[in-house]
């Protein structure tokens, strides 16, 4: 089964059929990932470069472990601040990185429609790992993933999302994912912090944490930027804790189960308390074990496409 | 040297003059006849023939940024107005967000200097603000002496109610207008419009009420100091719907929308491309449709393109670390045409209005005669030809324009002025045996 498209820029537009195949296929790399010898040669003779003009660990290192499990030959590439402070235009760099022959670009980019641009000035496969405040698709994707492996569908389900939506990457791209499955969706969060137009997409939003649990099967929480212009958003820290963390007592109060998915890293004691972070209805670390699968799995598709 | 124009329709809607396929003569630049030239008189005359043209009060572009002195790299005076004549203006106003800023004689005379002799005429606007600071008045008597016509810190409104207040109780002494970039700062931290289109595209978003809340301040200080008011670029229905209850009301407020907010809206921007990256920004089609109401039911008085070169390279990054604006003065007259006129939204009357006489109202210039011994100040321009945007063919010396390919109906042909005649690329100078 073949992508439709030879990038993977976000996950509005993407057919249906596309993210089963992404999925269906990470299922295949998830037990890889148990062998002994966790490497196929499946991308041998491809190089792929990361290129990060964000600084990201865990999404680079889990890339960079994709590609080397498929046997690519991986090169990061990382610039700090916009390509306006390093001097050198995004086009040049992407020139010259392309000039060297490569077969894949994974970027991440403060701008976003950065990766939507390169496509246009480079012929390589381009992967988002993230632009701006736009989409984070292999975020959604592992998320998609680990609710399914957990719940076993997610045609139906109730899903809410949880915290800064206007600033989170990762909430537009699991609202058009969640969607596209047929999960019913909704946002939750300071009203600061939702943008004005969401309900446009189709989704609900929910302004008590409390009906937010209630209400869903699965929760998908989001870090809370602590930087100071995300600050302005809500009065204290102290505060949303209060109103909008997720602590076991709520979940305790609401008596059913729920799954609580949280993309990393933790605020502890914010948006998740220590108990929940570490309780029995998270499933934070087996999103990050899944997030190799999905980066196996979109990176062998659209590199075996051509 | 005398020139014929033959076969010219001649339209002033100010001085009521609409004649169909006639005949002008010129000698040496000045109106010798229009519409009963006699043989002997232009028997040694140049003539061209204008069948099917029509033939107005030069057109005035009164939002236009020159960018000299500063950044020569982008444009100058000279290439602006090569620009300018190419795109069948007569005559400009340019914004005072230079480096240095217009904010002393020097430079107000620096660049009336260097548009000395060109066809167009150049009208400095001056900084309302010492250095575009906010903080300290310019220097308005002398600027005014120098050439200025009206005063604006562009790029941004005038950072306080005090200096607002400030700035139009000296202007007012010269009858000067504050021209206002409306738009709150506190709220201005954007890259596209504030919508649902912003929310799909992950950009920082700028809401229509940044600019309603300025113009609200403006119309209200207008009113309580006696001021004029101009506000430039107006981009939202909410700013429309204010200045057409301001002006019932008699407050001295007048208005300008350029081409591309009555053209395109913000489904423009799913593309990143930076073309379509200025401010205001491309709004909705609610707000694109006030503008065109407003357009014809005279809330808004003129068109300006707030024509802004850009360097290749600043375009041509990230969306949102792009710089803001388009060039706009070789595109003005054939989107204003093909959105307005042949779309039957405004008369052709009601476009000379607002693309050559209102301007000139607003800034206290006389507004070219068509009678006999008046210097001839025209554009001739054919309405019916369709033609492509051509982004290579601009005179201009920056190519930032997201209308680059696109099909319009109707351009400028020639235009003359200060005794100079630009017509197929080629410059005439009218003095000439």
């Amino acid at each position: 089964m073949a992508l439709s498209s030879r990038h993977l820029l976000g996950l509005q537009g993407v057919p249906k059929e596309d993210i089963q195949t992404i999925l269906d296929t990470a299922n295949t790399f998830r037990e890889i990932l148990e062998r002994p010898i966790k490497k196929v040669p499946t991308l041998q003779g491809k190089t792929i470069v990361n290129l990060f003009y964000e600084s990201s660990t865990r999404t680079r290192i889990s890339f960079e472990l994709a590609e080397k499990r498929l046997s690519a030959d991986a090169i990061n590439f990382s610039i700090s601040g916009s390509s306006v402070s390093k001097g050198e235009s995004f086009k040049d760099t992407i020139k010259n990185i392309e000039a060297m022959k490569v077969d894949m670009v994974v970027v991440r980019h403060s701008a976003a429609g950065a990766p939507l641009y390169l496509t246009k000035i480079c012929s390589s496969n381009v992967i988002n790992a993230g632009d701006g405040t736009h989409e984070h698709p292999t975020q959604a994707l592992l998320d998609l993933y680990s609710i399914r492996q957990k719940v076993g569908r997610l045609e139906g389900l109730k899903v809410c999302i949880v915290g800064d939506i206007a600033h989170s990457r990762v909430a537009l791209s699991n609202i058009f994912g969640l969607k596209t499955m047929g999960a019913k969706v909704s946002v939750c969060g300071p009203s600061t912090m939702i943008p004005r137009d969401i309900s446009e997409l189709g989704v609900d939003v929910i302004t008590d944490i409390d009906e937010a649990i209630q209400e869903n099967d699965v929760l998908n929480v989001l870090r809370i930027q602590l930087e100071r212009k995300a600050r302005e958003y809500f009065p204290s820290i102290r505060e949303y804790a209060k109103y909008f963390g997720i602590t076991q007592e709520r979940l305790d109060k609401n008596g059913k189960d729920i799954l609580i998915l949280h993309p990393g890293p933790i605020n502890r004691g914010v948006e998740l308390s220590s108990e929940v972070a570490d309780g029995s209805s998270q499933i934070i670390l087996y999103q990050v074990t899944n997030g190799v699968a999905i980066r196996m799995a979109v990176l062998y598709l659209l590199g075996t496409l051509n | 040297m005398k020139i014929l124009l033959k076969n010219v329709d001649v339209i002033h809607p100010e001085e009521k003059i609409n004649l169909k396929s006639t005949t002008v003569l010129l000698d040496d630049g000045v109106i010798s006849n229009i519409g009963n030239v006699n043989e002997s008189d232009s028997s040694n005359a140049r003539e061209f023939d204008f069948s099917g043209k029509l033939l107005v009060p030069g057109l005035f572009d009164m939002h236009i940024h020159l960018r000299e002195p500063g950044r020569e790299d982008e444009e100058t005076v000279v290439t602006g107005c090569n620009s300018a004549a190419a795109g069948g203006f007569t005559g400009v106003a340019c914004m005072p967000n230079t480096e240095p800023a217009v904010d002393t004689a020097e430079v107000v005379k620096f660049i009336k200097e260097k548009a000395s002799d060109h066809l167009v005429d150049v009208y400095p606007v001056a900084a309302a603000s010492l250095g575009r600071n906010g903080e300290i008045i310019s220097p308005m008597a002398e600027l005014v002496e120098a050439g200025a016509v009206a005063f604006s810190d562009d790029g941004v409104a005038i950072k306080t109610s005090s200096v607002l207040r400030r700035a139009f109780e000296y202007a007012n002494m010269y009858n000067a207008p504050i021209i206002e970039h409306c738009e709150d700062e506190s709220l201005a931290d954007g890259a596209m419009n504030e919508g649902i289109n912003s929310t799909l595209l992950g950009l920082p978003a700028l809401p229509s009420v940044a600019e309603d809340i300025i113009v609200n301040r403006d119309i209200l200080m207008a009113e309580y100091t006696g001021g004029r008011i101009h506000i430039a670029h107006i981009s939202t229905k909410n700013s429309v719907d204010l200045v057409r209850d301001a002006k019932k009301k008699g407050i001295k407020v007048t208005a300008e929308v350029t081409p591309h907010h009555f053209t395109i809206t913000d489904d423009a921007v799913k593309s990143y491309d930076t073309n379509v990256k200025m401010n205001p920004p491309l709004r909705t089609q609610a707000d694109l449709d006030a503008i065109i109401k407003g357009l014809k039911d005279g809330t808004i008085d003129c068109i300006a393109s707030d024509h802004a070169p850009h360097s290749i390279e600043e375009k041509e990054s990230e969306f949102q670390f792009a710089p803001n604006g388009i060039v706009g003065l070789e595109t003005t007259l054939g989107l204003s045409l093909s959105e307005l006129v042949h779309k039957k939204k405004l008369t052709i009357e009601e476009l000379i209005n607002k693309l050559s006489i209102n301007p000139r109202k607003i800034l206290n210039l006389e507004v070219p005669k068509f009678d006999k011994g008046s210097l001839a100040n025209f554009t001739i321009f054919d309405p019916e030809i369709v033609w492509t945007v051509d982004i290579s063919k601009f005179k201009s010396k920056s190519k930032n324009s997201p209308f680059d390919k696109r099909l319009l109906t109707g351009k400028s042909v020639a235009v003359i002025n200060r005794q100079k005649m630009y017509y197929d690329g080629q410059w005439i100078d009218l003095t000439t045996a």
